[in-house]
């Protein structure tokens, strides 16, 4: 059995786990401020860290296994880290029918990563979205944060390689 | 008010029956003898409602519902056995055969095992939808149990007798739709768990072969789970 | 503040706009941001202080609704209104004000696309800051809610929303007026109202924009929600994907809070209400109301069987109102205008207004507010404007995920719950996606299949296990490589999982395929039976490859 500890103590003296303390306080150590504080050490860290879900179970009051279970149920998180730029495609159905799937197919096409990976250098990973809601725009990408829309699978792949080149 | 029980009347499968209320329909189907196939229901665990299978029809009311959690009502009429129901029961345990590896044959609950008994009850003589055959492991880490998501159906039994008899919440499910998985804790080897306590709860209460105890032979593993009605039973006598 | 300094702020507020005689309302909604408006809005602004212009404010604005010719700016007086502008155009819009309209940039605001909508939600968007009070107060905001709480009863304003006929807007349509009834009715010692703002239907906008151009009036709603069902805390529950949208909301709350609009003794009665944000994560299933629900509580968003409703045993087991944006955005507007206002809107058992989303194969895309009973072919031909590129139409969908595909000979139909219902199809959140000959009818089941199957939940069998079936076999049909009998199979699994799953999500998730099996069933047989894609979308390997 593992000790029940008095304090918790974050897995490591990095400031940004203040942050998350934070929203985790804000809730007053509420079993509900769960997903609150994985958005925050998302937001902080990139991904979901194992010591970090750790830390915030403990910190909740929360078996293991349900923490695990919350943060691999909902696709907005991720327990791997991110590549140094991200390519987001829309895949909402406006999207895809002016070939969304195409784009896709090329940035797999030059840089051999599927949706979900990251190449072997870091440098990029591929996401996709359910709906960006810029369906008026259709097809739209985020690259490194910033929509383009009525993008071609060409103008893609031209953003993505300033972006990785920046 | 006085604070005698309710008693309601209603109708299961044209027979009177009567009921207090709140009372599941299931409850009162099984208190009249009368079959109603479940799956992820188990006395003594809360009610989830997931496997659909006993979904029976309600005179009045278009959608099928589960009578794990419905409540018995007055002059209800309920229809537990139609043509229907049947096709929708065996295309459920269809697509439950075709979800993971089902190989009864070399199982250590081959005979033992609920999801076989129930295709048995419904004639299910073969599998008309795609096997997917998923590539599944087998956790074998712990000292006395082991657990072979091949032969899981996610019924969350497991899960809800370690969290809400034994309390510790060792079990839960990852993932979403088909991908779902139960885990142990961070989703690591059950062995090395550390908010297992080794009751053993979950391996009884699993309906299939993927909660077992290590050392049996295929056709050998027998589940008990009087301890579930006992322990229900214990608790509520101390409250 | 009560409401009379309210009023004050507001008149105040309104004398501030008239100094000015010039503004130029830059479109910063999602759409426009995505064609670098926000640089059209610095050039402007650059370009009035570097002349040293007096009387004229360019303002950031909310969605100025036609999407496709962003970014879009405004002036005023005039009400011109240009299009597809860039930093570069700055210098010649500003000396246009004060000359003749630029006409190479003119967007005809004369045109269907504007003309036939009618604007109750949208009333203020494109028209305020967003990120103003002040501007919200000025336009009427917050009356609605002064009214409620110093004219009128908690019952007297149910009464109002029934009488106003307003339906859900989520998608079920359920009236509004008696789900606020039955929250009140039932007894808790605490209630929530809940706005759900997790937008699902991939291929919609119609929340973001409410939530990024007018954010007060969602707000408004709530409050004069928890005042008639009888709540003291809200949860707006926003799509994380949202980030804009959900800084504008957070801002807002701040604001209502400053001015005690939101608090103890809200406008100086006994009446308290407070809103939390919440992040949605990902996870279409939780627009279900009690999967919703146990996200807010901290978990999976796995549903749960109903009854208990929500109304009765909801957020923590208390009776809880869940309604969404578009539906709390009407709400202002009915307790300004009365509830017979509204339901002279619309037909006989719609009323009111309904925002769409319009996109896909049709010229104008953007977002459009139409009145209920308006038919599909006005808005896809008239506000629409046709189908671009000379190409033919083939279907339009609605309803999302859980909607179906309307063919040609049902374009004349008008647009309320009842009609879409009675074709196949829902009225859904809003989301409209015309699509023409070069889209394939089994590719875009087999692309609704994929999203329900990796957004079920799991919890139930025939959802989880289900939808991965229908995929598989939609896979195959697309891949030329099915038999009749997988058809057969894929409408007895249509049907079984349509009947059997535990939640909306999966009793709606055979939609797509049952309407394009209904009205486009020879592309299915010309995939199984002639191995070829009549859209030539499928990659179908010929015979020869296939027996080699």
């Amino acid at each position: 059995m593992p000790p029940i500890p008095k304090k918790v103590d974050p897995p490591s003296a990095d400031k940004r786990w203040r942050m998350v303390d934070n929203t985790m306080r804000k809730h007053g150590y509420r079993p509900d401020a769960l997903i609150e504080s994985l958005h925050t050490m998302q937001e902080c860290f990139g991904y979901l860290e194992e010591p970090g879900l750790r830390y915030v179970a403990q910190a909740l009051r929360l078996p293991l296994s349900k923490v695990y279970g919350v943060a691999t149920f909902y696709h907005f998180f991720t327990l791997k880290p991110k590549g140094r730029h991200t390519c987001v495609v829309c895949m909402g159905t406006a999207c895809y029918i002016k070939g969304a799937q195409n784009i896709l197919d090329e940035i797999e096409h030059k840089y051999g990563v599927k949706p979900g990976e990251t190449t072997k250098d870091d440098a990029l990973s591929v996401l996709t979205a359910r709906c960006i809601g810029s369906c008026g725009l259709a097809a739209a990408v985020v690259v490194d944060g910033a929509i383009a829309g009525k993008v071609s699978a060409k103008q893609t792949l031209d953003l993505i390689e300033k972006a990785v080149a920046s | 008010m006085s604070d005698a029980p309710h008693i309601l009347t209603l109708k299961i499968d044209d027979q009177d029956v009567s009921a207090v209320e709140g009372q599941t329909i299931l409850a009162v189907a099984r208190e009249n003898g009368i079959a109603v196939p479940t799956l992820c229901f188990l006395k003594g665990l809360s009610p989830v409602g997931a496997c659909r299978l006993c979904l029976v029809e309600i005179k009045g009311v278009p959608k099928l519902l589960p009578a794990c959690v419905t409540r018995a009502a007055e002059g209800m009429e309920v229809t537990t056995d139609s043509p229907r129901l049947r096709e929708y029961r065996r295309t459920i345990l269809e697509l439950l055969f075709a979800e993971r590896n089902h190989v009864c044959s070399i199982c250590v609950s081959n005979n033992n095992c609920e999801l076989q008994s129930l295709a048995r009850a419904q004639g299910l003589t073969h599998v008309r939808v795609p096997y997917r055959h998923p590539r599944l492991g087998v956790d074998a880490t712990h000292s006395r149990f082991s657990a072979d998501h091949n032969r899981c159906i996610l019924c969350a039994r497991c899960v809800r007798v370690c969290d809400e008899i034994e309390g510790a919440h060792t079990w839960d499910i990852m993932g979403r739709g088909i991908d779902c998985r139960v885990i142990t804790d961070m989703n690591q080897p059950w062995g090395q768990s550390d908010t297992c306590t080794s009751c053993g709860k979950c391996v009884h209460v699993c309906p299939t072969g993927t909660l077992t105890e290590k050392g049996v032979a295929a056709a050998e593993m027998k589940k008990r789970q009087q301890f579930l009605p006992y322990l229900t039973a214990m608790r509520e006598e101390r409250e | 503040m009560t409401p009379e300094e309210l009023r004050e702020l507001a008149a105040r507020r309104r004398e501030e706009l008239q100094e000015f005689k010039y503004r130029l309302n830059v479109c910063l909604a999602a759409g426009c941001q995505s064609c670098h408006g926000d640089s059209v809005y610095k050039a402007l602004k650059a370009e009035v202080e570097s002349r040293k212009l007096e009387g004229v404010q360019v303002r950031g604005v909310g969605c100025l609704s036609l999407c496709a010719e962003g970014p879009l700016v405004q002036v005023e007086p005039d009400n011109l209104l240009y299009q597809r502008v860039r930093a570069e155009d700055a210098p010649e819009l500003i000396e246009s004000m004060y000359g003749k309209p630029l006409k190479r940039l003119a967007c005809p605001t004369d045109a269907p696309f504007f003309a036939a909508q009618k604007q109750i939600v949208l009333e203020n968007s494109g028209r305020i800051d967003p990120e103003s009070l002040e501007d919200y107060l000025a336009a009427d905001g917050y009356e609605g809610l002064m009214r409620a709480l110093t004219e009128m009863t908690p019952a007297e304003v149910i009464a109002e929303m029934t009488t106003s006929g307003l339906r859900g807007r989520g998608g079920g349509g359920f009236p509004t007026g008696l789900k606020w009834s039955t929250v009140a009715k039932s007894k808790g010692a605490k209630k929530f109202v809940i706005c759900n703002g997790d937008e699902g239907d991939p291929g919609a906008f119609m929340d973001r924009s409410v939530l990024e151009s007018d954010p007060h009036r969602v707000i408004e709603g709530m409050i004069i929600a928890g005042y008639a069902v009888g709540a003291s805390h809200g949860y707006a529950y926003i799509r994380a994907e949202y980030p804009l949208a959900v800084k504008r909301i957070q801002n807002a709350i701040k604001q209502a809070t400053k001015v005690g609009l939101l608090g103890e003794g809200i406008c100086g009665t006994g009446f308290g209400f407070t809103i939390e944000v919440r992040l949605g994560a990902g996870a279409f299933v939780c627009g279900e109301e009690t999967a919703l629900i146990a996200s807010i509580e901290g978990k999976r968003g796995q549903p749960r069987p109903r009854p208990p409703f929500p109304a009765e045993s909801g957020l923590w087991g208390y009776p809880t109102l869940i309604n969404n944006v578009e539906t709390f955005a009407n709400v202002p507007p009915i307790l300004r205008n009365g509830g017979a206002w509204f339901a002279g809107m619309g037909t006989e058992k719609s009323k009111g207004t309904k925002v769409f989303a319009l996109a896909g194969r049709v010229k104008n895309t953007g977002l459009i507010e139409v009145p209920m009973g308006i038919t599909l072919r006005k808005i896809i031909f008239d506000i629409g404007g046709g189908i671009p590129d000379g190409k033919k139409f083939k279907a339009v969908q609605t309803g999302g995920p859980s909607g179906g595909c309307i063919p040609e000979e049902h374009l004349d139909m008008p647009v309320d719950y009842d009609s879409l219902a009675k074709v196949g199809s829902i009225m859904g959140s809003g989301g409209m996606i015309v699509m023409d000959e070069t889209s394939c009818m089994v590719d875009v089941a087999k692309y609704f299949m994929e999203f329900c199957k990796s957004e079920s939940c799991g919890k139930c069998v025939p959802c989880r296990a289900g939808t991965d079936q229908m995929h598989g076999l939609l896979s195959k049909i697309c891949a030329g490589e099915a038999t009749m009998d997988d058809l057969a199979l894929l409408e007895h699994l249509c049907e079984v999982v349509k009947n059997t799953s535990l939640c909306g999500l999966g009793q709606t998730a055979p939609n797509p395929v049952l309407s394009t099996l209904r009205y486009f069933r020879h592309e299915y047989l010309a995939h199984i039976q002639e191995k070829r894609c009549p859209a030539g979308v499928c990659k179908i390997k010929a015979a020869a490859e296939v027996h080699a």
